[in-house]
């Protein structure tokens, strides 16, 4: 961990304009949440689906691409991250700590709102709340490593992250048993089927698989971010 | 001038030998050799010369596809050490247009892990002349004024190399004579400083020790002096348009300053083998056969032909 790095990518992520982005989503879920039990009261049911379709199923793959590639791939595109690389760091640090600051940046604007969200419709029945944004937060970390390893990577770190979570996660593991093993999605409500104990709620990926397998996701997509960064090349204008 | 500047307790050498690096079938430097060493070198050559791709490698942000790139004798590639003793200003106008002049400058000396990161970005600042928008954020600096608050970040360890990309770019005249002033003196103390430029009066001006990329390839290396000299001494190409173009041309190759002159739709393109001495005699043979001249312009004036001419010799 660098805390100069952090600092200026803290700084770039919430400064003005595109804090909204990180924002936008999760208000979205709380008003909804809120919405619902106005109309609804209390229903389980209704909460563990909007956790599932909304919290899990969109909201968190989508703030996953944002924090993940914008803590990286944005000072890519435009040069500025010389001002970092050019300094006696060892770049794996500097790939670690933005994995952090996105990672940490999830937990907020992601994981709490899920918990509020949940906490709103169900307070602490059976569980369903604390399952939710124990699972989101365990996604996130994941989600962090691999877009970041993306944003790194390739330009079209947005373009290929939007295919992998709608494409991939949404609409194949749908249809597709087997496309749910790896899917880091799953891997989040997996571990959210553990802690909640709610009938409403059965997933197929068992977390035997799902805790190893974000462990190795997570770290070797942060030992490529590293080995990748300390290759970056800069191609002159010229 | 300069007096005799305090000098810096070491000194250090940055070599290439034998490098290319080439994109897929693009050859964007050709078996380069050459050996920085302290004082201010100018890596001159017309856009598109490689002197970027040649800049990045020294400064470890390309590997060489072959040959290697030193500092010291130690390989820069994959070598973050070596940003200890470097200082780089990169030639893109983008830095983090959130932070203040100051804070951005003080990043780099936290980043440096410098015992006195305040002291140390103060001096930087000071140095560059920019104390007083150092507070604002930098999106609102102008050019001239990104460039110099990057030059403060580069400087604000003390290195003794410097590698500067166009660093003169978008300044005004003020500025620019200032930065000159400045990359002078850190030369005299001894640091071993590179900038790269395809204005050669911003080298001449700057630079004891000129180096000549053009094409990818090196085509001269030496005294400032020496390569004017090669550059003036080359034959230039004029095109003269007069009322009678047939007679002044018959005028002209009675001269020996007049190489070739040949007759063209759009005038009279004239070979001046003795360049003195022909904008010496145009008027004065003019004059004596009664011909008015309209037009002298050279064609041949543009960098891109004098660098050339340098490969070709």
């Amino acid at each position: 961990m660098n805390t100069v790095v952090a600092d200026i990518t803290y700084r770039a992520m919430l400064g003005r304009k595109r804090i909204w982005l990180l924002v936008l989503l999760p208000v979205a879920l709380i008003a909804i949440a809120v919405l619902l039990r106005l109309i609804a009261g209390v229903n389980e049911h209704t909460a563990v689906t909007l956790m599932q379709t909304f919290a899990i199923g969109m909201m968190l793959p989508l703030l996953g691409l944002i924090a993940g590639t914008g803590v990286i791939a944005p000072e890519i595109e435009d040069g500025t991250i010389i001002h970092l690389l050019a300094k006696p760091i060892a770049r794996p640090v500097i790939a670690l700590t933005k994995f952090v600051v996105a990672a940490s940046l999830l937990a907020v604007f992601a994981a709490v709102p899920t918990f509020i969200a949940a906490y709103i419709l169900v307070r602490g029945e059976s569980g369903v709340a604390w399952g939710f944004a124990l699972g989101s937060l365990f996604g996130a970390v994941a989600y962090a490593a691999v877009f970041l390893l993306l944003g790194v990577v390739t330009r079209h770190a947005v373009a290929i992250g939007v295919i992998y979570a709608l494409i991939w996660e949404g609409l194949v593991g749908g249809y597709v048993p087997g496309a749910r093993k790896f899917s880091i999605q799953q891997w989040a409500q997996s571990l959210a089927d553990q802690v909640s104990s709610s009938p409403f709620f059965t997933t197929d990926v068992s977390l035997s698989f799902a805790i190893p397998a974000m462990i190795i996701v997570t770290l070797g997509a942060l030992w490529l971010a590293g080995q990748r960064l300390r290759t970056l090349s800069l191609t002159g204008d010229d | 001038m300069t007096t005799t500047a305090p000098q810096i307790t070491a000194t250090s050498v940055v070599s290439l030998t034998q490098v290319s690096r080439w994109y897929g079938n693009v050859v964007a430097v050709n078996d380069v050799t050459m050996t920085i060493g302290p004082g201010v070198t100018g890596l001159l050559g017309p856009n598109g010369a490689g002197k970027s791709t040649l800049l990045h490698m020294m400064a470890g942000f390309l590997a060489p596809s072959s040959g290697t790139a030193t500092l010291d004798g130690r390989p820069i590639w994959k070598n973050h050490e070596i940003y200890r003793i470097v200082g780089l200003v990169p030639e893109k106008e983008a830095v983090y247009g959130f932070l203040t002049g100051w804070q951005f400058v003080l990043s780099a000396a936290r980043l440096h892990g410098l015992p006195d990161p305040e002291g140390a970005a103060r001096r930087a600042i000071e140095l560059v002349e920019m104390t007083e928008p150092s507070n604002r954020r930098i999106e609102t600096y102008s050019k001239g004024m990104r460039q110099r608050i990057k030059v403060a970040a580069a400087l604000v360890h003390d290195p003794r190399v410097l590698l500067l990309d166009e660093p003169f770019n978008g300044m005004d005249p003020r500025q620019r004579l200032h930065l000159m002033d400045l990359v002078r003196r850190m030369g005299a103390e001894g640091r071993t400083i590179l900038f790269s430029s395809h204005i050669l009066e911003e080298v001449e001006r700057v630079a004891q020790q000129i180096e000549v990329l053009v094409s990818g390839r090196h085509a001269a290396s030496g005294d400032y002096r020496e390569i004017r000299r090669r550059m003036t001494d080359r034959p230039h190409l004029f095109r003269v348009r007069s009322s009678d173009d047939r007679k002044l041309a018959a005028a002209l190759i009675a001269d020996g300053s007049s190489g070739a002159v040949s007759l063209t739709p759009l005038g009279l393109e004239v070979q001046a083998v003795d360049f003195r001495r022909f904008t010496w005699l145009l008027p004065r043979v003019a004059k004596a056969a009664d011909i008015h001249v309209w037009q002298v312009s050279p064609t041949d004036e543009d960098l891109e032909s004098v660098f050339s001419y340098l490969v070709t010799r």
